[in-house]
């Protein structure tokens, strides 16, 4: 299984290459990855029907718990299905779409990237392993949003994307840290049994505000809903991808996934549920009022995974049927859909609905595709998308609780549903042709083949519901934690579900009719959306930008003894604070062993760290200054540290070195600061100067911890066959240390290297 | 600066200092000595020759960018670690052989030598970059 997760990455590194080798058969070879992984699951599908989960576990660093353990149980099979067979027609599709652009390739990378990133998702069964792959789909996510990189407007709307669903992802990694705390276990596996003990903890309730937080930004849940229509900038078959069948219902995964660890509470049933349906309605609302394509079908998408969630809040096992049932409904027809959608803007060269019409005799394949998914979408019979709109009315008119409000929304968005599948897949298609950009013409066989096998699919689920029977089984009894059989079927008599499918039946056909209304309302009224949840995010985003902008201006002055001070009063400060309450300093010195030429050195130091802070030329300061270092660098040698001694004393050769190359550079010599400012820093100096004293007395004389030399000399020889035991820690105990130092050190230089190289008006740079 | 006494004393200093860097770096680990403190007399060598001869002869005769040596220095230490990544041990544990022929009885040879010279290169690097920028600034 880690296989199958990790051949899509390395495919993805290979696919630009591949493209390079062959622009025309390469989305023919790529689409076999994720078909021959499609293949795998479904081979996969007995035994996982059968209620026992395949598992691989692998440590990776078993210290923090985290592993590489992927768990296939029904749901997460339902999802692989999803991703890998959709995958591999979203493939073949973008390598007709993408036809011709030479950065075709960089697409493919990044949209297997994608697929072996969700397929991370939905198969990982450790929250830190499931957390790196969720946030790895943010990212894949972004540069597929933002692949048309030279338009503004995309790049905005990947960055948008990017910065809710990354800060919730922030959220979502607190909310599990917080669970894996509580349950004592970072395997989903593992907390999937301490529900009840997880429950109860007081930190059960920030955990789960913190978990949902993560899961509505990814699924697009109101108010966060507002990045997906945006995402519609990316190239169509992105969007069905992501945007419509797998990515955006990484959060559903994640809740469905969860329910049996934090759901069962009504701290869980009533935001979700709530939460779930307000998206539902204002989704359908919004999508009504949309003309073009995309944007269209992006809020259909939003009102979808709202009633998704609904159904996860409120938790029966007919809700949660119905949510599995749905949510390959929903694929299947939002996908071929988007698909369509992108063959007619490929053949058409237009995406307003108000300007196309009568496709259907110049694209007959796209039309009998695009009228088969609107019908799943309106809930018609015998398709899948009207089994699944019967067992949303029938959870919901089952609910536990404010049953009529919540058959009464379902209805509403079910009625939209009729309407916006009429405007996107009939009305294209039907009527008297209009002349459009392009001449309209049947797209290619790898533009219609997506939709088409989605849609077949979709009407073969309707009719024959029974193969798919056992894996949605499965699939519902995972996320309930108990078994549960599914029944599926197009026809079971004059019940009121059926009468509740034909009113939302006829209440589209209503919609559809007053449609024309309801654009005349959306201009006298639209700017009203200018207060919306999109506005709010463009009023952080500039808030952010202030306080940026503030912090830089106060902490970033650009001179050197502003930094100097901040940094010194800053560690004062942090290490003072430390030093008080960890018992202050003993004062009790002692000076005893002190030998009388190594108090003459001391106060040799004193006096040429006087004449340095005095002196009123720079090459004596600097001259000073070499005396304190050497004079330092004495003290050490007769202190036993010849190491130490030998480094300060090359340290000192060379600083001087620069000190001279620099010294011609700068301006005459002039005293430049006032009094005050002289005392401030004389003041501040002498308090560090206090401290690193006060630090050396605690050490040596408190002894309050075991000292860990003894240990660092008796091994030194056997373990690291050294006898300079400073040494041998540098570059062996604590090599790790040494290389982080000589890490900083390059950047450092680095850094010096660029600021005398690249200052400003210098012209040239070398 | 030209000065004849400086220049013919380079001469002589020059090999000498850097053959004192070498050694400062072998016997580091055993006695007083070190990567870093090797890469401080290396560079200190340099910088005598930028003082004696000016940058150009410095840079030809150190053959490489120090920018470079930076990038080196870093690569070789990270890289020491590695080994022992390749057995299955932590990152960076030493992995040690002994050589019983070496003239003048058995040597232990292991990575943290190599680290060590990582982190002689990365100082000679650092160190080089800024003093070279120094006496090129005009």
């Amino acid at each position: 299984m880690l296989i199958a997760v990790l051949s899509g990455f390395v495919l993805a590194a290979f696919a630009p290459w591949i493209h390079r080798l062959s622009p025309r058969a390469s989305a023919w070879l790529l689409a076999l990855l994720p078909l021959g992984l499609t293949g795998y699951f479904l081979g996969q599908a007995g035994a996982v029907a059968g209620g026992e989960p395949v598992r691989t576990f692998l440590p990776w660093v078993p210290s923090l718990g985290v592993n590489l353990s992927f768990s296939l149980d029904g749901l997460s099979l339902l999802f692989s299905l999803l991703i890998t067979g959709v995958g591999a027609l979203v493939v073949v599709y973008a390598g007709g779409y993408l036809e011709g652009n030479p950065q075709a390739g960089r697409f493919h990378a990044y949209i297997l990237a994608f697929m072996a990133s969700m397929l991370g998702v939905v198969l990982a069964d450790n929250l830190l392993l499931l957390f790196v792959f969720w946030e790895l789909t943010s990212v894949t996510s972004y540069l597929l949003i933002g692949f048309d990189h030279d338009r503004d407007k995309a790049r905005k709307a990947a960055l948008q994307a990017l910065l809710v669903t990354g800060g919730g992802g922030l959220a979502l990694l607190a909310g599990f840290l917080l669970m894996g705390d509580i349950g004592g276990s970072m395997e989903i596996s593992g907390l999937s049994h301490r529900g009840e003990a997880l429950r109860a903890s007081p930190l059960y309730v920030p955990a789960l505000l913190l978990v949902l937080l993560g899961a509505f930004t990814k699924s697009a849940q109101f108010p966060f809903h507002f990045w997906l229509p945006n995402a519609m900038e990316a190239p169509t078959p992105a969007s069905a991808y992501l945007h419509a069948a797998t990515m955006v219902k990484a959060g559903i995964y994640l809740l469905a996934r969860l329910n049996p660890v934090l759901g069962d509470d009504p701290a869980w049933h009533v935001p979700v549920t709530v939460v779930g349906a307000a998206t539902m309605l204002a989704g359908a609302w919004l999508a009504l009022q949309q003309t073009y394509l995309k944007r269209l079908l992006a809020y259909s998408t939003v009102s979808a995974l709202g009633a998704l969630t609904m159904m996860l809040g409120i938790g029966t096992g007919p809700a949660i049927t119905a949510a599995i049932v749905f949510l390959p409904a929903h694929a299947l027809y939002k996908g071929s859909l988007f698909l369509v959608a992108g063959a007619v803007d490929h053949a058409a060269g237009e995406r307003d609905v108000a300007r196309l019409s009568g496709l259907a005799r110049k694209m007959p394949v796209t039309a009998v595709a695009a009228v088969t998914a609107a019908a799943s979408m309106a809930g018609l019979p015998p398709l899948t998308g009207f089994l699944a709109k019967e067992n949303l009315l029938g959870a919901v008119s089952a609910a536990p609780a404010f049953r009529i409000a919540a058959t009464v929304a379902v209805l509403l968005a079910g009625a939209a549903y009729v309407a916006i599948a009429y405007v996107v897949g009939v009305r294209p298609f039907a009527g008297a042709p209009r002349p459009t950009r392009i001449e309209p013409h049947e797209a290619p066989a790898a533009l219609w083949i997506g939709p088409a096998l989605l849609g077949i699919l979709g009407l073969f689920g309707g009719i024959l519901p029974g193969p798919f029977v056992p894996v949605l089984s499965a699939a519902v009894s995972a996320v309930l934690g108990w078994d549960y059989e599914v029944y599926l079927a197009l026809w079971h008599g004059f019940d009121p579900m059926l009468i509740l499918s034909a009113a939302a039946v006829a209440g589209g056909v209503g919609l559809c009719a007053a449609r024309g209304r309801l654009l005349s309302l959306r201009a006298r009224w639209g700017h009203l959306g200018a207060l919306g949840p999109s506005s709010w995010y463009d009023a952080g985003m500039k808030q952010l930008t202030y306080l940026a902008r503030t912090q830089t201006r106060l902490l970033q002055s650009g001179y050197l003894r502003t930094y100097l001070l901040t940094i010194v009063v800053a560690t004062l400060a942090a290490a003072g604070f430390a030093l008080l309450r960890g018992g202050g300093v003993p004062f009790a010195a002692p000076l005893s062993g002190a030998r009388f030429y190594e108090l003459c050195l001391a106060g040799l130091v004193l006096v040429a760290a006087g004449a340095t802070v005095r002196s009123r030329s720079r090459l004596a300061a600097v001259a000073s200054l070499g005396v304190v270092g050497y004079g330092i660098a004495l003290i050490f040698i007769l202190r036993g540290a010849p190491d130490l001694a030998m480094t300060q004393f090359i340290i000192e050769t060379v600083t001087v070195v620069l000190f001279v190359l620099a010294l011609h550079h700068l301006p005459p010599y002039s005293r430049i600061s006032s009094r005050g400012s002289r005392a401030r820093d004389a003041f501040v100096a002498l308090l560090a100067g206090c401290l690193m004293a006060g630090f050396v007395l605690a050490t040596t004389a408190g002894k309050r911890l075991p000292s860990i030399s003894g240990y660092f000399a008796e091994t030194s020889v056997p373990l690291a066959h050294g006898r300079n035991v400073v040494n041998v820690i540098l570059v062996d105990f604590r090599g790790l240390d040494t290389l982080g130092e000589i890490t900083v050190l390059a950047v450092a230089g680095i850094g010096a290297y660029a600021l005398l190289k690249l200052r400003p008006g210098k012209g040239k740079t070398p | 600066m030209s000065s004849l006494i400086l220049r013919t004393a380079t001469r002589f200093v020059f090999p000498l200092l850097l053959l004192f860097s070498v050694f400062l770096l072998v016997r580091g680990h055993n006695e007083p000595g070190g990567g870093f403190a090797g890469g401080l007399v290396a560079s200190a060598a340099f910088s005598l020759v930028v003082i004696a001869y000016g940058t150009d002869v410095a840079r030809k005769s150190l053959r490489a960018r120090p920018v470079s040596l930076i990038g080196a220095g870093l690569l070789v230490a990270a890289g020491s670690g590695l080994w022992a990544l390749l057995r299955g041990e932590p990152f960076l544990t030493g992995q040690w052989t002994t050589i019983e022929r070496f003239p003048g009885g058995p040597a232990d040879l292991g990575t943290p030598l190599l680290f060590d010279i990582g982190v002689l290169l990365t100082v000679l690097g650092v160190v080089l970059n800024i003093v070279f920028s120094f006496a090129e600034e005009e």
